[in-house]
């Protein structure tokens, strides 16, 4: 009975352009708010609560990273969700924004932190645009092609040109202190606080973008390019566009991996194996999907410290060590397998399953 | 001419050509498409082209709006000659069109494929639709006022939300169509929008093209198979066979034509 | 210029492997249309099986055909599990879902026998040829050189299975039109367990001699990256152009790595054959044997 439509009639255009034009949506998104940047700080300040729980590592471990994949999703989903562009480099996008900000900041004196991310993400979008242009001729697999040239390839450039990590070996770089606005963001829960800042306004900005006419032109790209050449959609502009503002996310993203979240980061660190893992994000999420990103890279990061969790009170209640790499074959296995599963039962993600009990919901208790 | 009030009648073939087909002729590696096929159409005026399967009708409207290119042969329209066109120019000078095989964006509700109708018409930047609040905003419900009344015109305002993957055959057509009403195209290329309807969607689709013409002066280039259609609807009949005009006249005048009858029956030549 | 050649013929006879793998891409894609992103984990899982039989005291010979008995049931349950339920899905769709698989298979093969690095003896030296050795002075590999003569005698049996058997004759029809080939009664389902079974003799052989000279070790997986610019220069669908393809790839990676390399450090192998295929797909994006696409609209 809770979640009716029933006398919200909308009279304007406006009213029914709204993000949430559902009441009880609104009141929902209120309240997460509130929670996520009002209540969860809060409550790791208050004695008690931070006392039964490990706050930091919840912070450091888990939502940190989730914000920032969710950031890079984001990024990876504009591009081939949005406009079906396939992207296998997302990885080399977050190490040239992590590498940029890292040099803006050691170069430029005075420079503000912020705007050191943001000229990173600038720098991973012209790079992005590089690598998009074969997108004009190319499509499908041989896109992804072009995309694995540029992971491979800023790789290796970020390794072998010294300048770009101060002549460290193998290319190993130390994120300077965050230090935004004059204030210090030097615990746990600040990091939280402006890592949350900053990915909620690029998703509000991405949500924005795709329910205007670049978002429709994405999809019309995505879903029959000739048509929407045939509309008047201009081919070269969206294209390059959609990599463009995906590698600036990718790219802040990178930016805010190796300063809020690691610390340190080398070119190895952002490999192949890392764009298979957003890529995964963006599949089990929901491809297409803002809200999709999100619930995508909650469910990659959360996967192994679940199995991890697992596999240590398994080996409690029962007091033998299980084989060394069982856990992450296992996981491995599992990755494989729900990808196999989403594609097969529901192709668009998480994003769609949350859809569906929304559906439910609206005729709860009644069943049809 | 071309505005959205239902109310004004546009005026009946001025008289003026608003298309010239000169010469054009097509070929695929060694298929021949299209073999020096000249024609006109005048403005407001609905121009049929008929002619038996693979005559190069499809193809004649691909070379119209630039999908395909022709070796030789040129095209006027509104007075300015080219041969070769890509498909966005051709949608930035003022002709829209509907394929056979419907191609809507299978990914989008019916109201955002046909505010990509709109796109060209749209100015903001990415950047303002970003933030979204101010300029794009403002855009953005202009131009859905806009998507409104062709909505209502073609009486699918039951179904604006829906995926248009979820759509039967005939809406989908008829979304389509939305989709080049909304660009307010001056000339309007329709590839068999009656494939597969039965007799009542005819009948609406028949007074949706006739309404088009009328009150908002579109000149329409339009590929059928059903005669009654054809002899309805037209003013001026072009008939193809194997890549060459074989007729072009009045419907009447094409229909007692003895070439054109020779060609539906199937006689050798 | 003798150095010249050397480094020519070692890399023609390196592009040999990677042949090996994009013919088993080209296999699965001529016959179902689906992009085989998991060939690499099977070549990884097949030398591992084998060389995990033989490890637990199988002979050679026993331990490949076991092996071979593992890669008939992965085909099967691979058409049961992934291609069937996907059966009208998009290729992007059927690629991730590759992807998936390679995952899958990779977590299962290290499950099973292990993460450590096995060695590999196929009983053929990797040392020079001697009377070249001697007469030239050119250093080229037995191995390199037997292997390739395994490689050309696979694609001339494969060659004679597609176009004089009967079964061959199915797979091209099924490759050429699915609708068309159920149309004739051919079965799609027997037609996909049995190129992927194929496809899996294949990974085996290449398993087993990419796996002699490198180690049995888990970056054969990325094997399946290297094919993708051989596939592109040689085209998706000819076992010709994998060949071709492969032997271009081999043998630009190993010039530009000794010619170019030195001017700017080194390790360009990591990127060039990505470049170059870039390159190539701007000027024919169809590859050098793929037909050309015309969309009809």
């Amino acid at each position: 009975m809770l979640y009716r439509e029933a006398g919200q009639f909308k009279t304007t255009y406006a009213a029914d352009q709204q993000l949430f034009p559902i009441r009880q949506d609104r009141i929902g998104i209120a309240i997460l708010l509130a929670v996520v940047f009002v209540g969860v700080p809060l409550a790791a300040e208050t004695p008690a609560i931070a006392g039964a729980i490990d706050f930091n590592y919840w912070f450091s471990g888990v939502l940190i990273p989730f914000l920032i994949f969710s950031l890079a999703a984001l990024g990876l989903n504009i591009l081939t969700g949005y406009a079906g562009q396939l992207s296998l480099g997302t990885a080399a996008f977050m190490a040239v924004g992590a590498f940029a900000a890292y040099n803006f900041e050691l170069r430029v004196p005075g420079i503000p932190m912020l705007a050191s991310f943001i000229l990173a993400g600038v720098v991973a979008a012209l790079i992005g645009i590089v690598f998009g242009l074969p997108s004009l001729r190319i499509k499908g697999f041989y896109l992804a092609v072009a995309t694995l040239a540029a992971q491979f390839f800023v790789v290796w450039a970020l390794t072998k040109f010294g300048w770009l990590s101060n002549y460290s070996s193998s290319g190993v770089i130390t994120a300077q202190k965050l230090v935004v606005f004059g204030y210090a963001v030097d615990t746990p829960v600040k990091r939280y606080l402006l890592v949350l800042a900053i990915v909620s306004v690029m998703a509000l900005a991405a949500k924005n973008m795709v329910r205007s006419s670049i978002g429709r032109a994405w999809m019309a790209v995505r879903d029959m390019d000739v048509a929407a050449e045939v509309v008047g959609i201009p081919m070269m502009k969206t294209k390059l566009l959609a990599f463009a503002i995906s590698s600036f996310y990718c790219g802040v993203a990178g930016a805010l991996y190796a300063f809020a979240y690691l610390g340190t980061v080398e070119p190895a660190g952002f490999e192949l194996e890392l764009s298979f893992r957003i890529l995964f994000m963006v599949i089990v999420g929901g491809v297409g999907s803002i809200m999709g990103s999100f619930l995508g890279a909650a469910f990659i990061v959360l996967l192994p410290i679940f199995m991890d969790l697992s596999a240590a009170s398994i080996e409690r209640s029962f007091g033998f060590a299980l084989p060394a790499g069982l856990v992450s074959n296992l996981t491995l296995i599992l990755f494989g397998a729900l990808i196999i599963f989403f594609l097969v039962v529901e192709p668009l993600g998480l994003a769609r399953l949350w859809q569906i009990a929304k559906e439910k919901l609206r005729l709860w208790p009644f069943p049809h | 001419m071309n505005s959205f009030s239902p109310d004004m009648t546009a005026g009946r073939k001025t008289g003026r050509p608003i298309l010239e087909i000169d010469d054009i002729s097509l070929a695929f590696g060694g298929v021949v498409a299209l073999q020096g096929v000249s024609f006109d159409v005048q403005e407001h005026e609905i121009r049929a082209i008929i002619g038996p399967n693979g005559a190069g009708k499809s193809s004649m409207l691909n070379v119209i709006n630039g999908v395909y290119h022709p070796q030789q042969g040129t095209v006027a329209f509104k007075g300015r000659k080219r041969r070769n066109v890509d498909p966005h120019e051709a949608a930035q000078q003022g002709i829209a069109r509907t394929f056979q095989n419907i191609a809507l964006f299978r990914g989008m509700t019916v109201l955002d494929n046909i505010m990509t109708g709109r796109n060209l018409k749209m100015k903001s930047n990415f950047l303002q639709q970003a933030v979204y609040w101010g300029a794009a905003r403002r855009e953005e419900l202009e131009h859905r006022a806009k998507v409104e009344v062709v909505i209502d015109f073609l009486e699918i305002q039951h179904i604006r939300k829906t995926p248009v993957g979820r759509l039967p055959y005939g809406l989908q057509k008829r979304v389509e169509l939305a989709r080049a009403l909304a660009a307010e195209p001056e000339l309007l290329l329709l590839d068999e929008p009656m494939a597969g309807m039965n007799l009542e969607e005819k009948q609406d689709m028949s007074r949706f093209i006739l309404d088009v013409n009328d009150q908002m002066g579109t000149s329409i280039v339009l590929i059928e198979h059903d005669m009654s259609v054809v002899m309805d609807l037209s003013d001026r009949v072009v008939v193809l066979d194997y890549g060459r005009k074989i007729a072009d006249g009045t419907p009447d005048e094409v229909r007692n034509d003895k070439d054109v009858i020779d060609a539906y029956l199937g006689v050798a030549h | 210029m003798q150095f010249f050649f050397e480094v020519l013929i070692g890399g023609l006879l390196a592009g040999v492997m990677y042949s090996l793998v994009a013919l088993g891409f080209v296999l699965i894609y001529k016959a179902s249309g689906v992009f085989n992103f998991a060939q690499g984990a099977m070549v990884f899982f097949a030398a591992l099986t084998t060389v995990g039989f033989m490890s637990m005291g199988a002979p050679f010979w026993l331990a490949v055909a076991l092996a071979l008995l593992a890669m008939v049931a992965l085909a099967f349950f691979t058409e049961r599990v992934v291609l069937r339920p996907l059966v009208n899905q998009p290729q992007i769709t059927l690629f991730m879902a590759t992807i998936g698989l390679t995952f899958f298979i990779e977590g299962i093969a290290q499950l099973t026998w292990g993460a450590q690095v096995h060695a590999l003896d196929l009983g053929i030296a990797d040392e020079p040829i001697e009377w070249l050795m001697r007469n030239t002075g050119m250093n080229i590999s037995k191995f390199d050189l037997v292997a390739s003569g395994i490689a050309a005698a696979l694609v001339a049996v494969l060659a004679v299975f597609f176009n004089k058997t009967r079964t061959g004759r199915a797979l091209r029809a099924v490759a050429d039109d699915h609708q068309a080939a159920l149309a004739v009664g051919i079965s799609l389902q027997r037609i996909w367990v049995i190129v992927w079974i194929v496809a899996g003799f294949v990974a085996l052989v290449t398993g087993l001699l990419w796996g002699a000279r490198n180690g049995v070790q888990f970056a054969l997986t990325f094997l399946a990256l290297k094919a993708l610019p051989v596939l592109i220069l040689g085209g998706f669908e000819s076992i010709a152009g994998a060949i071709v393809g492969g032997l271009i790839v081999g043998a630009s990676e190993k010039l530009a790595e000794v010619y170019i390399g030195p001017h700017v450090g080194g390790g360009i192998e990591s990127w060039f054959p990505y470049v170059l295929a870039l390159a190539f797909l701007l000027v024919r994006p169809e590859g050098l044997f793929g037909e050309k696409r015309i969309d009809r609209v």
